[in-house]
């Protein structure tokens, strides 16, 4: 018998919803297959089997929410062994034979069945993990997750041994989730009960939820926006298109990218993360840019931008960007950049700031590229005018340094030929 | 089949473990040889109190000045002593077969033995009416417990009249007016405890050089030292080379350090260790695991023979009525299927001198040599309001803590009703608590037990009244 347990899809999942079961009981399932789809704060992912065997309970029904991570969802039985141990002694079930068993006792000691102490599987669903207070502060030295370890005490209490015999993991992410801020139904504000559909708020939902209350309440931040003359940029990215084949096309994104990310590389203050134990310095522009996809967003990374050329960025954000829509990105692609770029140009946005993706020290909100008139000399002439807002955390990247950064990146958006430089 | 389980000798182990099947719906027989209840019953535990009370009561009313009362006449009719003992046993020799019956739990009187058969050894019983029957189970229980130890080489062998085991001991004729007893574990010290409790002039042999070897050394040296003020006399590190008997009694050839010595007295007692009785049952040929005259068994009390198990003194040590006790639950519920869980709960020892002794866990000796980190609290009893108002002031509660997880080691404890009190340690033990729960824990004044509160928090340096 083999216990298949909700999979933690990344190091601080906590919980996820069972999207979809792919097998049924009864199935042959084969190691390696998928067997369900799981949907996390931010995708949905195939689990795949780890064991084979044969389905023989599924305990979480498709669309279950907030499942815990390690809770019990399926049983395999190895093929062709009996399910259960064999009943080592059942007494003859006969009428007048075995007196009645007592309230407590199991009535015919027939296969282990509901008898409490089964030791299996760790919780399946609440909160309240049963552990002595021994294996509790053990599991604290030890940096043991209880909740991922099986008890096998009374009642399946977690005791010491177990905790001795649990590999030490990442304790879960101590960030419980913030107090929820509006105490006041709608109804007590005034909205009309019956005027509006509730739509169920989805995982991912309840994270930017989450995050970005928590960032904007919490990080001292501000805006700094500069206007970029992009007629050159324009021509150039057509003249690069016109070199290359039909298959891969630069759009004014990449080069934002690109251009962020040797800005970066020339000021490296501004790529930088706020830490109660210090500053930490990245070593690569990992930029996170915001893909809008259905009931939210998502922030794909192109990892070490600054070591990529325009052709590479350009496959590389097309690809994240369509498995994004998928829900298709694996966690390591979407958890942790060191710079963002957000960029709603195409709706016509004049200009915007950001909310600061935690912990990166800084996020540029990227507007519409459109013909303005500008004073050039004493003339006012028709040029392509972008505006683009730096929001920087104060904590890490003061105003000198979010300025000193867009004057990097000014001259690689407006010329961009001195990124060959 | 006959009976799903069966299990062979109705001491606190057997019959315990009887009951328990029953309970769970087995179809269940014993087969005890002699009596119900087995030695600790008859002849181990229970009589044991019994005359230990008297003892203590009798030397109690000649200390009587120090609570302002007095008395005169103090004497004792030491036939009615052993008689009263002799009475307890009987009444809880019939508790036990109103509890087969009330069971349902066929009692075969009657010596057992094993025959190779399936799915479990068939038993062959000599009944004590006379004749045979053979029965056969789906699970066999070997609960036949064990006996004193002789050494016959050197004359350490039970005669019934100048040279006894716990079994004569229990039912002498009169107190000896001069007693030896080899060997200083529980059973050697209770019964010089209670003899000198009448006023033999006693003398206990121990080979190793402390008292009560299994306890904390702390205890062993107190002990030691009450006992002396009771007159008890002691030779430790002393091996006994040779015991002989004349008309007047016995005469034991000790040597310690290099030097001997010969003690005489009228009796001596052997209380030397215990064997397990594992002869006569056809073991052997079943292919049974024996060593050092115990059975060898898993954590479950299996033997590696299909159906068969053993549980108990048979089954190893510690030799302890609870602990057999323990094990045949377990055993059973282990056979139900049950995955119980109380293999691994602490075992609490204690001996019921005066002082009483009890302890539970590793003592601070055993703790470090496992390599841990320790904080030990102590506690005496003459700082104590409850003992001081009692005027039972000998003794204290030491207490052994992992220095790293807070995890309780051990408890020591000796004094007056320790052996009532060790049960708080062990639970705490049992439910993993640390120093913190013990800590957080009310207890009761005035009571001797807050001792055990005040030796934890010394443990942390944090005692109230020291």
């Amino acid at each position: 018998m083999t216990d298949i347990l909700m999979p933690a899809l990344s190091p601080t999942m906590e919980e996820g919803n069972l999207a979809k079961w792919r097998i049924k009981v009864g199935d042959k399932v084969e190691s390696g297959q998928v067997i369900a789809e799981i949907e996390t704060d931010k995708a949905t992912m195939e689990v795949e089997a780890v064991d084979e065997g044969v389905v023989s309970e599924i305990l979480v029904p498709a669309g279950t929410e907030g499942v815990k991570v390690n809770a019990l969802i399926a049983r395999l039985k190895d093929e062709g062994a009996a399910a259960g141990k064999p009943a080592l002694a059942a007494p003859p079930v006969k009428a007048e034979a075995p007196p009645a068993p007592k309230s407590e006792a199991a009535p015919a000691p027939v296969a282990p069945t509901t008898v409490a102490s089964a030791p299996a599987a760790p919780k399946a669903s609440g909160d309240r993990v049963f552990a002595s207070p021994l294996a509790k502060r053990l599991a604290v030295q030890k940096g043991v997750d209880l909740k991922a370890v099986a008890g096998s005490g009374p009642h399946g209490r977690i005791i010491a041994r177990d905790v001795e015999q649990a590999k030490p993991g990442v304790a879960p992410a101590g960030a419980a989730p913030a107090p929820q801020r509006q105490a006041l139904s709608l109804e007590q504000m005034g909205i009309a009960p019956g005027s509006y559909d509730l739509v169920p708020l989805s995982n991912m939902r309840k994270t930017i939820a989450r995050r970005l209350t928590e960032s904007f309440r919490d990080i001292p931040h501000f805006p700094l926006s500069i206007d970029l003359e992009i007629d050159r940029l324009l021509e150039a990215r057509q003249r690069i298109n016109g070199s290359l084949g039909n298959d891969v096309r630069v759009s004014v994104n990449d080069i934002v990218i690109r251009a962020a990310a040797l800005a970066l590389k020339k000021v490296p203050e501004a790529n930088a993360s706020y830490t109660a134990e210090g500053i930490a310095m990245h070593k690569h522009a990992d930029i996170a840019m915001a893909v809008a996809i259905d009931g939210g967003l998502i922030t794909p990374i192109i990892r070490a931008a600054e070591t990529k050329g325009l052709v590479q960025i350009s496959k590389e954000s097309k690809d994240l960007a369509e498995r994004a829509r998928t829900g298709k990105l694996k966690p390591e692609e979407y958890q942790g950049g060191t710079f963002s770029v957000s960029n709603l140009g195409m709706f016509g946005i004049k200009s915007f700031a950001s909310i600061i993706n935690e912990p990166q020290g800084a996020i540029l909100s990227v507007g519409a590229g459109e013909k303005r008139a500008v004073v050039r000399g004493d003339q006012i002439v028709a040029a392509t005018v972008m505006t683009v807002t730096l929001t920087c955390d104060h904590r890490v990247v003061d105003g000198a340094i979010g300025a000193r950064w867009l004057q990097a990146f000014k001259p690689l958006i407006e010329d961009p030929i001195v990124m060959l430089a | 089949m006959d009976f799903d389980v069966i299990v062979i000798g109705s001491g606190p182990g057997g019959y315990v473990a009887a009951i328990r099947a029953a309970q769970l719906g087995f179809k269940t027989a014993i087969v005890e040889r002699e009596l119900l209840g087995g030695i600790c019953l008859n002849w181990g535990c229970i009589p044991t109190k019994a005359l230990l009370k008297s003892g203590e009561l009798y030397e109690q009313l000649g200390h009587l000045e120090s609570y302002g009362l007095s008395v005169t006449g103090r004497s004792y009719d030491f036939d009615k002593v052993v008689q009263r003992s002799r009475g307890v046993a009987k009444t809880l020799n019939g508790g036990v077969a109103f509890l087969m019956k009330k069971n349902k739990i066929e009692v075969i009187e009657g010596t057992a033995k094993l025959e190779k058969s399936s799915p479990a050894p068939k038993v062959v019983i000599a009944l004590k009416a006379g004749g045979s029957r053979t029965v056969q189970a789906k699970n066999v229980i070997v609960a036949t417990g064990a006996r004193a130890r002789a050494i016959p080489s050197i004359g350490l062998e039970p005669d019934g009249d100048k040279v006894w085991t716990y079994r004569e001991a229990l039912v002498p004729k009169s107190a000896p007016e001069s007693l030896i007893v080899i060997g200083s574990g529980a059973i050697g010290i209770e019964f010089a405890s209670f003899f000198r409790a009448l006023g033999s002039d006693v003398t206990v042999i121990e080979a190793l050089d402390r008292i009560l070897p299994v306890e904390d050394e702390e205890v062993s040296k107190a002990a030691h030292k009450s006992f002396e003020k009771r007159g008890l006399k002691f030779r430790v590190a002393a091996s006994v080379k040779k015991l002989t008997k004349d008309k007047s009694g016995v005469t034991i050839e000790l040597e310690s350090g290099g030097k001997t010595e010969s003690l005489k007295a009228d009796v001596a007692i052997v209380a030397v260790g215990i064997v397990g009785n594992v002869e006569n049952l056809g073991l052997e040929a079943l292919g049974v695991k024996i060593e050092k005259t115990h059975i060898v068994t898993d954590d479950n009390g299996a033997t590696g023979v299909a159906g068969l198990y053993a549980i108990g003194d048979v089954a190893g040590p510690p030799w302890l009525a609870h602990k057999a006790s323990h094990e045949g639950i377990h055993c059973v519920e282990h056979i139900a299927g049950l995955k119980p869980t109380n293999l691994h709960s602490p075992v609490p020892g204690c001996t019921y001198s005066t002082p009483q002794i009890a302890s539970v866990g590793l003592t601070e000796a055993q703790a470090k040599a496992k390599g841990l980190d320790v904080k030990v609290g102590r506690y005496p009893f003459k700082n104590h309001g409850k003992n001081i108002a009692s005027g039972e002031t000998d003794g204290f509660v030491k207490t052994v803590f992992d220095a790293k997880t807070g995890a309780l080691l051990g408890a020591h404890m000796i004094g007056a009703e320790v052996t009532e009190m060790i049960q708080g340690f062990t639970i705490a033990m049992t439910m993993e608590a640390t120093e913190a729960e013990l800590m957080a824990t009310c207890f009761p004044h005035p009571t001797m037990s807050e001792a055990m509160h005040e030796s934890t928090l010394d443990a942390y340096g944090r005692a109230i009244h020291i």
